[in-house]
């Protein structure tokens, strides 16, 4: 015991004190921060030019209205040049496009499909989409007027509905909360996903560099082998839990300091959580820091460092055994591959899935499978999961540790001593047989 | 009475290996070997190549366990807690490059079990006496291969283990610093160590051990103390050195009477040197006697052969046998 608290201290201040560890510390909480400002200022000062296109309205049914145009367009009605003269004009006079309307035909949908936009360059998707809108509403409120009908009048009478969702035991959920719920769940799934990928990699590189330093050979002449690798992958997972912290504490810091120095809210930066706060008609940041309130924040940090802790061991100690196996970095390609391949589907069928269904079956499955649950499971915490499934998805998660451990150890045990040879699975399948 | 003597002989071996057998994938490195290593003895193992000492070597450090047999220190079968008691230092060594010296040379004591406070003081007191305290807080990464190997040294024999494992000690030092360490190594022997020493360099062997093995394809091909070695070996050739101005009828003597491997006349000094082959029942009593009549003999010495020569012999045999 005592000896493996000698390697977990040893393998913990050698990751610590390394430069890159101190200069991703502290160094991209400030990066992220400054970026996160400059995008802030960007967004908030750039609104997009006017753009300034000209109207040929053949059919004398749209232009009157559109040609108020709106923040971003400008319209000018040249219905009287004739398509070809405008084009000409467009283009020498440098507008920024020509829009033309052909005459009415009775046969609306061959109408609608023939206005056309030219312009010099490809325009934005978005400028397209307005344009689109602009013309449609102009003919709604058109065809509306042909029967009697104002668009005052339809305004008043739509009704806006905001469901107020409530589960059972009286837990009220909204939009805006299962908004934030998706965008905190997703963080945290790909934070974690990150942190493995980052720190798993680690740990593989310290037993290549063990083996390549040739120490390996007197280390474990006083410690067994599997010490070594549990004291390894559990140093290595309290750098990153430090690591983790440290970034959770600057960002604090930072975001307290962005507020008081300039003024800077960040909650208004996250185009999601305003996007959800217009959506629902709210629009108040104090409303996103009441829901946020709602979260289930303890229970939620609690289980993230349990998963974060879980999922990290897991995979470290298949990639320390891949570092066991090979003698260089660049022979850990063949054997990386089928680690990571969990860990995007993860991510990303965690995405979907819990997206869609926090709790559908697919959520579920990913969520209980070991090597993916450390990523899916805290997704899907915000929305509420039984304790009886977290239970079950831990100790599913525990026991295939210590079954991964068992079987990295023996590859570790065998490869640590073998120099020189290019390892195969096969390779790889006798040892565990061994 | 009987158990007393058999406790005695065990405690005049300090290690002792029975029928160890290893294979590593269907082929046999270590078969069923047994050696028994006197306290107090530098004990040499040897071969070549693929032999099978490193993992013989392993094995004693429980590195790896033996498929068969048993490996007993001090009459006590091998366990982990034994780890303190041996002192490795592999061929194939290295130390982390991103640590401190001194912080390094600590962490490698503390894991042979020493006290914080005691690896400190001993650790010191190499440090002084190789006359390096000064690069305690030095990274490995700056230090020379022989300066890092001086290192390692220090830390295979700072716990003062009872059992020293040297896996080709000497590479890696320039000549005066290779006498440093096997002077040391003596040192160590002479304070009371055990040493088993593994080389190449056949005149390290001549030089420092008292006892050797030879393996050879994970067998024993030939063991004792190096001095009855090459008694065996060299017992039949003798190197005579002889004054006399006969030199013809000397020749005819010993071309009639003997092999003559080799003979040198220096007309000067009329001095013959020769080089004399026995056969069995031939006593080097009876040469001197017969000699006499011809001249003056200066010098009659058994020729010894050199672990090199014995080496060599040894190991083509088993491998015309095989």
């Amino acid at each position: 015991m005592e000896k493996l608290l000698l390697i977990i201290r040893r393998e913990f201040l050698t990751k610590i004190r390394n430069k890159s560890f101190v200069v991703m510390t502290f160094l991209s909480p400030i990066l992220i921060s400054i970026l996160a400002m400059v995008v802030f200022y960007i967004t908030k000062e750039d609104t997009p030019a006017q753009k300034q296109i000209v109207v040929v309205d053949a059919s004398s049914e749209v232009v009157a209205k559109i040609v108020e145009g709106s923040e971003t367009i400008q319209f000018i009605d040249y219905s009287t040049l004739g398509v070809e003269v405008a084009k000409a004009l467009v283009q020498s006079e440098g507008y920024d496009g020509l829009l033309y309307i052909p005459p009415f035909h009775s046969e609306k949908e061959k109408w609608a499909n023939a206005i056309t936009l030219y312009t010099e360059e490809s325009p934005g998707i978005l400028f397209v989409e307005t344009l689109e809108k602009l013309i449609e509403t102009t003919m709604m409120s058109a065809n509306l007027r042909k029967q009697g009908v104002s668009l005052e009048n339809l305004k008043n009478s739509q009704v806006d509905i905001a469901l107020r969702q409530s589960s059972f035991s009286g837990a009220i959920a909204s939009k805006l909360g299962n908004g934030l719920k998706m965008g905190l769940g997703m963080g945290v799934g790909y934070l974690i996903m990150m942190f493995i990928v980052i720190y798993g990699t680690s740990v593989m590189r310290s037993v290549i560099e063990e083996k390549t330093n040739r120490v390996i050979e007197i280390v474990i002449a006083s410690v067994k082998p599997f010490q070594l690798l549990l004291g390894k992958i559990i140093g290595n997972t309290l750098a990153g839990l430090l690591q983790f912290f440290c970034w959770g504490l600057l960002l604090l810091v930072f975001t307290a300091a962005a507020k008081f120095a300039f003024g800077v809210h960040f909650d208004e930066m996250s185009p999601q959580l305003s996007q959800v706060s217009e959506m629902n008609g709210v629009g108040q940041i104090q409303d996103v820091a009441l829901e946020i309130g709602k979260l289930p924040l303890l229970r939620m940090f609690v289980f993230f460092i349990i998963y974060f802790v879980g999922g990290f061991l897991l995979y470290s100690a298949i990639y320390a055994a891949i570092g066991a196996a090979v003698d260089t970095e660049t022979d850990t390609q063949q054997f990386v591959l089928p680690v990571i391949i969990p860990l995007i589907m993860a991510v990303y069928v965690g995405f979907a899935a819990v997206l869609t269904d926090p709790h559908g079956i697919l959520s579920v499955v990913f969520s209980l499978v070991p090597l993916t649950a450390p990523i899916v499971m805290p997704m899907r915490i915000p929305f509420g999961v039984s304790t009886l499934e977290i239970v079950i998805s831990i100790g599913l998660l525990l026991v295939s540790f210590l079954g991964i451990v068992r079987m990295a150890a023996k590859i570790y045990r065998t490869g640590i001593l073998m120099y020189g040879k290019k390892i195969s699975y096969r390779e790889l399948y006798k040892w565990l047989r061994q | 009475m009987i158990s007393l003597i058999c406790y005695n002989f065990y405690l005049l071996n300090v290690l002792r290996i029975e029928e160890v057998t290893k294979q590593y994938n269907g082929v046999l490195a270590l078969d069923s070997i047994s050696i028994e290593i006197p306290k107090g003895s530098i004990y040499g193992l040897l071969g070549p190549n693929g032999a099978g000492k490193t993992s013989l070597i392993r094995i004693i450090n429980q590195i790896t366990q033996p498929d068969n047999g048993s490996v007993y220190l001090d009459g006590e079968l091998l366990c982990p807690s034994h780890i303190s008691q041996i002192g490795y230092l592999p061929e194939e060594r290295g130390l982390y490059k991103n640590m401190r010296v001194g912080e390094q040379a600590m962490y490698l004591a503390r894991l042979k079990g020493l006290s914080k406070k005691e690896a400190k003081t001993r650790l010191l007191y190499w440090f002084d006496k190789f006359g390096i305290r000064n690069w305690w807080d030095k990274k490995i990464q700056e230090l020379s291969k022989g300066m890092a190997q001086k290192v390692q040294f220090i830390v295979t024999v700072m716990h003062r283990p009872k059992l020293l494992i040297f896996d080709e000690p000497f590479s890696g030092f320039d000549p005066v610093n290779a006498e440093l360490i096997a002077n040391e190594i003596l040192q160590l022997r002479n304070e009371g160590a055990t040493i088993i020493f593994s080389t190449h360099r056949m005149e390290s062997i001549e030089q420092m051990c008292d006892h050797i093995c030879l393996l050879n394809k994970g067998k024993i091909v030939l063991e004792g103390t190096v001095a009855a070695l090459q008694q065996l070996y060299g017992a039949k050739i003798y190197e005579i050195v002889f004054k006399t101005n006969n030199t013809k009828e000397v020749l005819s003597f010993f071309v009639d009477a003997y092999e003559l491997r080799n003979h040198n006349y220096d007309e000067v000094s009329a001095i013959l040197k020769l080089e004399v082959a026995f056969k069995e029942n031939e006593r080097p009593s009876d040469l001197m006697q017969n000699l006499l009549p011809f001249g003056e003999l200066m010098q009659f010495v058994q020729k010894l052969p050199s672990m090199h020569a014995i080496f060599l012999d040894a190991i083509g045999k088993t491998d015309m046998h095989s």
